[in-house]
Formats: C-alpha cells, structure tokens, sequence
C-alpha cells in the first residue's frame, strides 16, 4: 500500500489533479467502454460476471433492490467482502461511497479498488457537498440526471458519468428519460454562438470551460454510461442506443420474480454452511453444517437451477450489451434469458422515496 | 495512394479512441464486431480493455478462429488487452491466446488502477522519447529472438515488433504523441505494397 501513494505521487502530483492523473482516470474508463458492469455482493456473484463477460464488477453489501426493499442507512461494504471479490476476478473492481462521504472514498482507495462510485444508492452524508475527486490518485463515477449535474460532477474531478436511472426497480423508465435529457442538452448546445454560451452556463450552474468543451465536442469530455433499472437484454440494448457508451446493471441480474428465488451468491468463502442450503441441488446433511467453503469449489455449492438463471441472464445481458445495434442477436439474447427480476414500477414510488434525487 | 483501411476489434474497449487516432493520420478505420467484417482489411487494431471479457466474445460464433487465421497473415497492432491476445504465452492467470507473436506477458503486472502511471521513456523510434499511458498494465516478461524491442518500461518491453506484428503494454491512443500509429500504418504500407 505504501507502495501505492509513492507510485501515485510520482505520476500524479497531488491526487489526481493534474492533466495527467485526470487521463490515466478516464483512460480507465474508456477501457470500459462497450461493455457491462454488474453489480455482485460477494465473491461468487464476481465469478459468474466475470464468466459471463462482465467489463467489471460493482462490490456492494446489497444491491439496489435489496436496499430498496429493507431500507435502513445503506453505507460503503465492508472492507473483507471488497477484498474477496478483488482476489478472484481480475476484471476491475469498483466499490460505492456515499455522497459527500470522503473518509469512505480515502477507505476504498486505501484498499486499491479501481473505480469508487460516489453513489446516490447509498444513504448520502452529506446535503451539500460532494466529494472533492481531484484529491484522489482512484478514478471516480458519479450519477447525473442531467447535463448540469454531470458537468458539475466532472469539475470536481469526476472521470466517468452514468445516468441515473432509479436504482432496484427493474424499470427502465428513468434511465431512458436522463439518457435522453442528457443527450438533448448536449445537442443543444452544439448550435449556439459562442457568445451564448455563457448564459447556458449560468443556466446549467456549470462551469463555462467545460459547457465550452461539451459544445465544441458534442460530447461529455468523460465517458458517459447508463445505470438504473436496466434489467433485460432489450433495456441494456436501448440505452446503448441512446447513447449509453456502457451499461451498469444491478439487480437485474441476480434476483428474479416471486416464483423463483435466486439464491446465487449465497456463500462466501470462509461462510459455513446453514441449514437451508443446497450442495449441487440437495439439500445439506446436518453433519456438514459448519464445513468452511473452498474458493476452489466456488459454483458447486448452491442450486444449479438458479445458478444457471443467473448465469444465462448474465451472459445474454452483456451479449445484447455489445451487438445493442443488431436486434437479430439481441433477439436471440432475449429468448436465451431465463426469467426476469420482478419489476417496480417507478411511477408508484412515492417522491421522497426516489434514490435519482439524491445528489444535485 | 488509395487510404487504408484498418479494422479496430469493437466488441469492448478503447476502440473509439484508437478510431480517432487512425482518422486523424488518413486511414480509414471499420469497427469490426463479427468475423465478415474482416473481409478486406489491410490491418488490424486490437485495443485495450479487458481481454478475459474480449476472449469471452471471440469463443462465440467461430470468431476466435476467424481471427487467429487473420492475424497469422495480415498485419496487427494490439495494445494492452490486444497484446495479451497476441502472445505466445499468457501468465497471472494463464489464458488463451493466438499465440502469433514469441513473447510471454503477465496480465496487471505492474498493479490495479492506483499504479497506472505515464512515463516518458527512450524509444527507437525518431523524434526523442515516447509518452507512455499505462493503465493495469502488462508486462512483457520474455521475447524471442525475432522481436525487435522499441521501447522499455523498467527494463521489460513495452513496444516491440515481429515481422507484420506490433504490440505495446501502454495506450498510445491515450496520448497525443502520434508515432506508434503512424509506425503501424507504415508497416501495414510496406505489407501492402509487398504483396501487391
């Protein structure tokens, strides 16, 4: 780790806030491109995303749904289930802190995970400030509703946006209306004169050097990629076609409707077994209770059936990700995916309920 | 002299960055994401990203073989992920590979994100040291006696060539120093013209 700071130093200066740190963060980025993120919540979950074709993985204590549905104070993972995913993929490896919550950013970056999302989906710390990003060597993605949202994200150092979506509904209804919004301000911009483009930075609480750059560019100067309620080969192949450049998916894939419950990704290693558990589809005797788990018989210890869920909705997700412009394959991709999570539909989430409004 | 035209593999990653870097030296660059997109190609790019979701797309569809037989023949330049897909040997962990260019590489060898670094290094090429992009590099840890080596990171290989082949471990489509590209379209010239 000391190894880390030095290594970070020599090429970046202080933090990140140099030209160069901020291009060794997006060039991470654009390495992502094209691709899926997925959520995990422990080691296993990493596995099957990385088998499927997942870019990377997002290490988190419980998906979006999950959060959604027990509500509570949702905070940054834990350390050791950080370190278990990094240890068996080796994809990239993303963790969330909360808004504004820097000590949890110093926390993730101290433990070497590639990018730190500073996400809306975690209960957020702070009601005014988000994280200074340009004090960190780690590259960071943020949600954005908007063109002024994001651009305020990217001017606090910020190397990758998605869209927001509204995170644990399965509806993709949101992430398509800020892919949408996004894209159409941008394009907006292209056509001004020079000379009005100060007023739309005052209008987009921007600053003008980046509104600059995006009507020069027609672009984001950062990738920009799609999250939130994507939960089907179609959803995934729309909003690349929209204009996603990545598709980040949580829920969508590990959990499925009332009459099928997934259970992949219910072991960790070093867990011991319960006695609800199933070893290649029976259940478990009562004299292997307590028997530590193998990484090495990762994927033996569980339902197949519901592993083999997973594993094809996974696969025909990331499939449908990168042929999103051929509807033969994504076609085919739909009819390859077993089931799909139960949807909530976001126009019966009360307002104060919504995680898309967290973040300004 | 018609422009080239050189596929950049786009099933994940850098592509759109190394197509920008192909246009802006007057080739013409085809995003290739199925195997009949190789029809008529005089070279091809194989970018950065990651190669274990890269190798997941070619084990569909025949592409793999599609490609293995492309890349004997015509000439490639794989960066980072692209230069693992090369290598004759693939380490940490081992993987598949075409195998077409005698070097043996080590995946993240160089560390996670936190370790990526840019350096400026003494190269072969003409025009004074390289800007080198390095992003959870690999590290060429052997190369044959036919590789000739243009440019080195703590002394391993970062840049070498072999015949009609060209890998590096960093990104040069990340940076604005436009020589590695410019070298590569050469060699793609003089394949051309020798076969012609």
């Amino acid at each position: 780790m000391a190894d880390h700071a030095s290594n970070g130093h020599q090429s970046n200066g202080t933090g990140g806030f140099t030209a160069s740190g901020l291009r060794l963060k997006v060039g991470l980025a654009e390495m992502l491109k094209g691709g899926v993120i997925m959520d995990v919540i422990d080691a296993d979950q990493a596995v099957i995303a990385e088998q499927a074709g997942a870019v990377a993985v997002m290490a988190l204590e419980r998906v979006p749904a999950q959060i959604r549905a027990q509500g509570g104070v949702a905070r940054m993972s834990h350390p050791n289930m950080i370190k278990e995913v990094m240890a068996v993929v080796t994809i990239p490896v993303m963790a969330k802190a909360r808004i504004g919550h820097f000590v949890e950013a110093q926390v993730l970056q101290e433990l070497g995970v590639d990018f730190i999302d500073e996400s809306e989906v975690l209960t957020p710390a702070d009601e005014v400030h988000h994280i200074n990003k340009h004090d960190f060597t780690t590259p960071f993605v943020c949600g954005a509703k908007n063109l002024g949202e994001a651009l305020r994200r990217i001017a606090e150092g910020a190397a990758m946006i998605r869209t927001k979506g509204e995170p644990g509904t399965g509806d993709v209804i949101h992430a398509v209306r800020h892919m949408r919004q996004i894209v159409s301000e941008i394009k907006a911009l292209t056509v001004l004169d020079p000379q009005e483009l100060y007023a739309a930075a005052k209008n987009l609480q921007a600053p003008l050097e980046l509104v600059q750059m995006v009507a020069k560019a027609g672009k984001l100067p950062v990738p920009n990629f799609s999250a939130g309620g994507i939960a089907t080969p179609a959803d995934a192949a729309m909003v690349r076609q929209l204009g996603a450049e990545t598709v980040f998916v949580g829920s969508g894939i590990f959990m499925s409707d009332s009459t099928t419950k997934l259970e992949v990704g219910s072991f960790k290693p070093g867990d011991t077994f319960r006695h609800t558990d199933l070893i290649d589809g029976e259940p478990v005797a009562a004299e292997r209770l307590g028997q530590k788990v193998d990484l090495a018989h990762f994927g033996k210890y569980r339902n197949p059936a519901d592993r083999a869920e997973a594993e094809s909705r996974a696969k025909a997700i990331v499939r449908a990700a990168t042929f999103f412009d051929d509807p033969k394959i994504v076609a085919q991709c739909s009819a390859d995916c077993m089931g799909a999570m139960k949807g909530l539909a976001v126009a019966n989430i009360p307002a104060e309920e919504m995680m898309q409004n967290r973040g300004w | 002299m018609s422009p080239l035209t050189i596929g950049v593999l786009a099933l994940q990653g850098a592509y759109d960055v190394h197509a920008k870097a192909l246009t802006s030296l007057g080739a013409v660059p085809r995003l290739v994401r199925r195997p009949e997109e190789l029809e008529g190609l005089d070279g091809l790019i194989l970018p950065g990203g990651e190669s274990t979701t890269i190798l997941k797309f070619l084990e569909r569809d025949n592409f793999f073989e599609a490609l293995d037989a492309f890349v004997k023949e015509t000439p490639t330049f794989g960066t980072c992920a692209g230069c693992i897909l090369l290598a004759k040997d693939v380490n940490h962990p081992a993987q598949k590979s075409f195998a077409a260019l005698d070097i043996a590489v080590e995946r993240n060898a160089y560390g996670r994100q936190n370790d990526s670094k840019i350096l400026f290094e003494p190269t072969t090429l003409a025009g004074g040291p390289l800007e080198m992009v390095f992003i959870r590099a690999p590290r060429i840890n052997r190369v044959g006696a036919d590789v000739e080596v243009l440019a080195e990171r703590e002394e391993h290989p970062a840049l070498v060539r072999s015949g009609h082949l060209l890998a590096a471990t960093f990104h040069p489509e990340l940076g604005s120093d436009v020589r590695v590209h410019q070298l590569f379209l050469d060699m793609v010239r003089e394949h051309k013209d020798g076969r012609g």
